[in-house]
């Protein structure tokens, strides 16, 4: 606070008009992920390698597809950090939910929309679980999804190997229902000559309602108050446990839904899947300008910021460099991100 | 531990002039308060009345914390009664204290600093419209009502939507006061509002503290800066080392008085004569002379 601060208090809201809208725009948290996916956009669409196929529908079609995969997950990822906790187990939630389904479809022969609701439940168990013993014991949520993200996966690879003999399942297509469940979550929708999966539909979707949720509910003034201060938030009355305990099941049941649209697109599935998806997720909502100690942050901008992973993992496919180097400029992404979005929150803050 | 209702008068302590007849609005007689051996609180009885400021002063450990706590209904009194518009009351949490129209400003509890100034407001009881797959906040509302109830006190926001951190201390204080009385606080209870503020700062939440007090509010104002408690406070009680001495009207106790009482009255004369001693070139000279200047 400084001392010039505090003017005698009869004013005006003159004082609004003042406010320039590029500051303005430029004070909020998706600003930086916004602008980055612009100029990445620009980078491959005026490289003369990569132009012709990073512009074509197709080219556009495969960005967006990997984006939507990413940007699913990255939706609660955003809003629980927001509300001030991680999930690293997301990762290995969505290999189980795989295993789960795939074996009751497949070994068992159940229709595949319970078997869907089974791995969905197991999900939210995981989830509620990693919240619990979050709010319970106060340890930070990075330990605590770290063990569950170790436990789930050796519990998966373990469990498929003893029952089937195998790591992974396939057939799914063959299971009953499977018709139906692929209609909703792996179709493919004609439009211009290119098909585009309905992840991408999903996607779009889960920001919305996320973003709505975020900044137009009650839930969602809960969410920046426990990851602002949940000391603060629980002498108003917010129900901090539940709230976070809530999040820690979105994340698991995004893992769920992204595991169900991989399943049902490539007909069946491994013990791996999703392996390092929750570093991606994290890295998209950091692009995105959510802050890693909560209290701050944006769905939009983690939409963006999975944006940026598409466009990063299909530009350089298209610009010829060898795809080892998508790692690389990811974490130097993330690392720009993080310095700019520092500076954008000072600007909020300070107005400087 | 030991029970005394029996021991309790049934009228209030320390009735202030021209208050006869009428019923604080939190009224504590006798009131002890002990953590095993420790005893934090000792007799202390307070009382507030509408449209009052009733200052609690003491020095750290005077056992100022250990009362706002007994009166937001963290504690509970280990003796002594405690009664709100003339009932007694034994809350179990703040917010059966918040619901009995007791409003606690923390000192540093109170904001959260990245989120809006009408989103803190709002927080916890934020005001609904919709059915409920559909059901939001609403937002215009908590806008209007939010710069409607700083402008009462004579704050006017740039903006709602400013994150609160960008506010003066002064300012935030004044948004947390403002939600308290908004949300139907008929006693305010402010711990330390103007500890940390500049003095420009801290006139701004004296001032208010005197717009509630003339809505009718009653305040415990507790802190222990005098310069910032006598002009706006209408009584004063001092408390030291977990008891009280005494409840006093302003026309009873000069603003010194009140300092020297609060200190413990000797040790602050002691003091007083320590450092005139510095004041004598003499003694300077020795001081330097020692350190090998």
């Amino acid at each position: 606070m400084s001392a010039s601060a505090a003017p005698a208090p009869p004013q005006t809201d003159e004082r609004v008009a003042k406010v320039n809208p590029i500051r303005q725009f430029f004070s909020r948290p998706e600003a930086g992920a916004i602008s980055g996916a612009i100029a990445i956009w620009l980078v491959f669409a005026l490289y003369p390698v990569s132009q012709a196929g990073f512009l074509s529908a197709r080219g556009t079609a495969s960005y967006l597809e990997v984006a939507a995969e990413l940007g699913i997950l990255a939706v609660p990822v955003a809003l629980l950090m927001i509300g001030g906790e991680f999930d690293l187990s997301i990762g290995s939630v969505i290999g189980i939910c795989g295993m789960v389904t795939a074996m009751l479809a497949t070994e068992i022969g159940w229709n595949i929309w319970p078997a869907l609701a089974v791995a969905l439940l197991v999900a939210l168990a995981i989830g509620a679980l990693n919240g619990f013993i979050v709010v319970r014991t106060g340890l930070p949520s990075f330990i605590v999804t770290l063990a569950t993200l170790f436990m789930v996966r050796g519990l998966t690879i373990a469990l498929t190997r003893l029952v089937t003999g195998r790591t992974q399942i396939g057939k799914l297509k063959e299971a009953a229902g499977y018709d139906s469940a692929a209609f909703i979550f792996a179709k493919e929708i004609p439009i211009g000559g290119i098909t585009l999966p309905v992840s991408i539909l999903w996607w779009i979707g889960l920001v919305i309602v996320g973003t709505w949720l975020l900044q137009r509910t009650q839930f969602g003034n809960w969410i920046y108050g426990v990851g602002g201060n949940p000391h603060a938030a629980r002498n108003v009355g917010v129900p901090v446990d539940k709230v976070k305990i809530i999040l820690f099941m979105c994340t698991a049941a995004s893992a769920w839904l992204l595991s169900t649209i991989q399943a049902t697109t490539y007909g069946g599935t491994d013990v791996l899947r999703g392996e390092n998806r929750e570093f991606y997720a994290i890295i998209a909502a950091v692009i995105g300008g959510n802050l890693l100690t909560g209290g701050f942050g944006s769905v939009v901008g983690a939409a963006f910021g999975a944006l940026i992973y598409g466009m990063i993992q299909q530009g350089v496919v298209y610009a010829g460099i060898d795809a080892d180097w998508v790692q690389f400029f990811l974490g130097a992404m993330l690392l720009v991100a993080v310095l700019v979005n520092r500076a954008i929150r000072a600007r909020a803050m300070g107005g400087k | 531990m030991t029970d005394r209702t029996s021991g309790i008068p049934d009228s209030p302590i320390e009735v202030p002039p021209g208050r006869q007849g009428q019923t604080p609005l939190l009224d504590l007689r006798h009131v002890s308060k002990h953590f095993g051996r420790v005893i934090a609180l000792s007799d202390v009885s307070i009382n507030v009345y509408p449209g009052e400021v009733m200052c609690l002063l003491g020095d750290n450990g005077a056992g100022k914390s250990t009362l706002i706590k007994v009166l937001c209904g963290v504690h509970q009194p280990s003796d002594g009664a405690y009664l709100v518009e003339g009932t007694p009351v034994r809350f179990t949490s703040p917010r059966e204290a918040l619901d009995a129209g007791i409003g606690t400003v923390y000192q540093d509890l109170a904001m959260i600093p990245l989120m809006s100034v009408a989103r803190n407001f709002f927080l916890g009881s934020e005001p609904t419209k919709g059915v409920v797959p559909f059901r939001r906040f609403d937002l215009e509302f908590a806008d209007k009502v939010t710069r409607e109830e700083m402008a009462k006190m004579g704050i006017i926001l740039r903006d709602t939507n400013q994150p609160v951190g960008t506010l003066s201390g002064g300012e935030r204080q004044c948004v947390a006061i403002a939600r308290a009385v908004y949300f139907g606080a008929k006693v305010l209870i402010l711990d330390e509002p103007t500890a940390a503020l500049g003095v420009k700062e801290a006139s701004v939440v004296l001032r208010y503290i005197a717009q509630a007090r003339a809505r009718g509010l009653g305040v415990v104002f507790i802190t222990h800066n005098v310069d910032h408690a006598y002009p706006i406070g209408d009584r004063f009680t001092i408390l030291n080392r977990g008891r009280s001495y005494g409840t006093f009207t302003k026309a009873e106790v000069s603003h010194a008085e009140v300092m020297k009482m609060m200190a413990g009255g000797e040790e602050l004369e002691t003091l007083a004569k320590e450092l005139e001693k510095y004041e004598n070139p003499n003694t300077i000279a020795a001081i330097n002379a020692a350190s090998g200047n």
